[in-house]
């Protein structure tokens, strides 16, 4: 009973080399089936995502079970074995289990502390429990794997801050106004970079979405996509009287808002709050404009700056997330280990009932004429020897140590138990 | 009796502001939870307390300084509670309850013995006024601990450091909202208090007005939080401004309270 990993993530292979591998739609049940078929493995399950194939499996031999899922690999999915082994990564036993203890709580992503993997492993999981290709090494390892993931996203702010400039506006965005569902917003210039710093102000639900663009046919066409309304370029100030937020990134050589003309704008609007972004390269909007009471300005390397310390941010708590999950990958051992010497625990019971049984009847038919109360007390002294014995040995088995398998090898001689094997179910 | 429950609720408001203080510089999902425990708690005893002083005066306890300041602290935490069930604002605590604090512990050290009111101040003039003097002070209180939470926002949004309390703070919006609605409801209580005062005044001193330090304050404090609400609704005066404002208004009030009785006697007996 060994926890394995074997498979091919962004820290190993190129998109390239990982969408060849992947596991997508029914191919991925069919694949599974397969999987758990390979007589090394017991138990089964694959993690198929955009950044990882990955398969977690309980095998008893380890160099046989990769061997064998090598071979299965490059069958599925009908590509040449040597194309696997320059991208593929292999863990077996504490470093496997750690694996996907860091996997479920996202320290292994490529952004780390994005949200999405722990769901994807949680599918990822019910499908294998549909299947039933887990049993009692996986389906434990896999709850343990999801809990720890909570315990890290409770316990630290991993997942907190926004790490990308566009989520990043967002995150200023609620923390100067209230309700961004009132608020108007208008993206000046229509190009690829002011569509994507602008795509989760846009789909966080402001009230309304204005595109404004020296080609004013641009400006309307990304007022389509985006459900937005389209206004020409010359009148953009005039609508700032009723925006809240802007994104501004036009091709602009020179500023095009200035001080006086954003002084209008605010006694128009009754100094209510404005929030403005100016990623463009050189800045369209003239950085004195910041100086304005109750209007915040950020460029995009005042972004930049957000994003930076929001990364730091998370590195600190990915830390403290690590000492969680060796905390964590310690009990879980614990427990692994008792699992070991369970089938000796149980035999060596067996064996010793089985010795008091046979002698009991040797006695009972030998001696005659004596009462119910006697056989009672006779029987009950059998089990109460058969207990004292076996107690020390089997309190020993309990107990978690470090050279337990010797300690299993020692009793099963002792006592005299066939090495036996967990039946594949 | 009187003295031990006042001690005890001071107790707990003490712990409270010291728990809400650390609070600034760790957050616990458990903190807030028990700073609003301690409050409660000191809340329940501390309006044991006026109740039992009112009944042994036999009119409200308002009238000299140290019951003074226990009321005004007492309508302080009051809004404090309405507000944080209102609008759940991270951090509000650990601003109010330090202030909480502070005045109950400049009321500890006054006089507590309950005099005999003069007779010429024996009327229901004095519920009615000092009630809404006090629950209208103690909106512009809100209002100074709310507006030193703006500035604060503010700064972390302005000057782009967004480390420290700017996570935790609520958005600029709505802070400026709640100060704005505490002055609007902090205002005509103001108005009423000098009305109902000027009455009782009349029928106290024979006379509407007497240009009593007091009198001077409190129409001082009624005029800038006049020059507050129209510089907002006319001039747009808000967010930063309004909140230095606030900030002045409440300074203003403390000198009024505290300030007047240390520099001369007037006829407000606090």
């Amino acid at each position: 009973m060994k926890a394995f990993v074997i498979g091919l993530n962004h820290k190993t292979a190129d998109v390239d080399v990982r969408e060849k591998f992947a596991f997508n739609g029914p191919r991925l049940a069919e694949g599974l089936a397969a999987f758990r078929d390979i007589p090394e493995v017991q138990e089964a399950m694959i993690l198929s995502t955009c950044n990882r194939v990955e398969l977690y499996a309980n095998v008893t031999d380890t160099e046989k079970a990769s061997e064998s899922i090598k071979t299965f690999l490059s069958t599925f999915h009908n590509i040449d074995r040597r194309s696997l082994e320059n991208s593929i990564f292999i863990h077996d036993d504490i470093k496997a289990v750690r694996h996907i203890f860091r996997v479920a709580s996202s320290l292994d992503s490529m952004v780390v502390g994005e949200p999405q993997i722990l769901g994807q492993l949680k599918a990822a999981f019910e499908l294998s429990l549909e299947k039933k290709t887990t049993g009692i090494l996986l389906n434990k390892l896999m709850k343990k794997a999801i809990s720890v993931a909570k315990r890290v996203r409770t316990e630290t702010r991993i997942a907190e801050n926004a790490v990308s400039i566009s989520f990043a506006a967002v995150e200023l965005a609620k923390k100067i106004f209230t309700d961004l569902s009132k608020k108007v917003f208008m993206l000046l210039g229509a190009g690829e970079m002011a569509e994507l710093a602008a795509r989760h102000l846009i789909s966080s639900g402001v009230k309304e979405v204005l595109v404004s663009n020296r080609t004013y046919e641009r400006a309307c066409d990304l007022a389509k996509e985006v459900n937005g309304r389209s206004v020409r370029f010359e009148e953009f100030i005039q609508e700032m009287a009723r925006t809240d937020i802007v994104i501004c990134s036009t091709g602009a050589p020179a500023y095009i808002l200035m001080k006086n003309q954003m002084q209008k704008v605010m006694k128009e609007r009754k100094q209510k709050q404005v929030f403005i972004i100016d990623i463009s390269v050189p800045r369209n909007i003239d950085p004195e404009i910041n100086d304005m009471d109750n209007v915040y300005l950020y460029n995009i390397d005042d972004l930049q700056g957000v994003v930076d310390t929001n990364l730091f941010e998370r590195k600190k708590e990915a830390e403290k997330a690590e000492k969680i999950v060796e905390e964590e990958l310690d009990t879980f051992l614990k427990w692994l280990s008792t699992l070991d010497s369970v089938p000796t625990i149980i035999a060596l019971r067996e064996k010793a009932e089985e010795i008091k049984r046979e002698e009991l009847e040797k006695l009972l038919s030998r001696i005659s004429g004596i009462g119910e109360k006697e056989k009672e007390a006779i029987e009950y002294m059998a089990t109460a020897i058969v207990n004292k014995l076996i107690h020390p040995p089997t309190a020993a088995l309990k107990e978690s140590s470090e050279d337990k398998d010797a300690l299993v090898a020692t009793i099963k001689k002792l006592y005299g138990i066939n090495g036996e094997k967990i039946e594949k179910k | 009796m009187g003295v031990i429950l006042f001690e005890l609720a001071l107790t707990f408001y003490f712990a409270a502001a010291i728990v809400g203080i650390t609070e600034f510089f760790k957050s616990s999902k458990v903190t807030p939870k028990i700073i609003l425990s301690l409050a409660a708690i000191g809340f329940a005893i501390h309006t044991v307390n006026i109740i039992y002083r009112y009944v042994a005066a036999g009119h409200i306890p308002i009238t000299n300084p140290h019951e003074a300041t226990s009321f005004f602290s007492w309508c302080i935490v009051l809004l404090f509670f309405f507000l944080e069930f209102r609008y759940r604002i991270g951090l509000l605590s650990s601003f109010i309850m330090p202030i909480v604090f502070i005045l109950m512990l400049i009321s500890s050290m006054l006089p507590r013995e309950i005099k005999p009111l003069s007779p010429v101040l024996q009327s229901y003039w004095l519920g009615i006024h000092t009630v809404l003097a006090f629950l209208g002070n103690a909106a512009f209180a809100m209002s100074f601990g709310i507006g030193l939470m703006y500035l604060v926002q503010e700064h972390h949004v302005k000057s782009k450091k967004l480390g420290g309390l700017f996570e935790r703070l609520p958005s600029l919006q709505t802070l400026d909202e709640i100060n704005y609605r505490l002055i609007t409801f902090g205002f005509p209580l103001l108005t009423l208090a000098i009305i109902t005062g000027a009455i009782w005044a009349e029928s106290a001193w024979g006379s509407y007005w007497n240009w009593d330090p007091r009198e001077v304050w409190s129409l001082i404090t009624w005029f800038i939080y006049a020059i507050i609400l129209h510089a907002r609704l006319v001039a747009g005066w808000r967010g930063k401004r309004a909140a230095l404002l606030s900030i002045l208004g409440f300074l203003t009030i403390l000198i009024a309270f505290f300030g007047i009785k240390l520099l001369q006697k007037g006829l407000h007996v606090f």
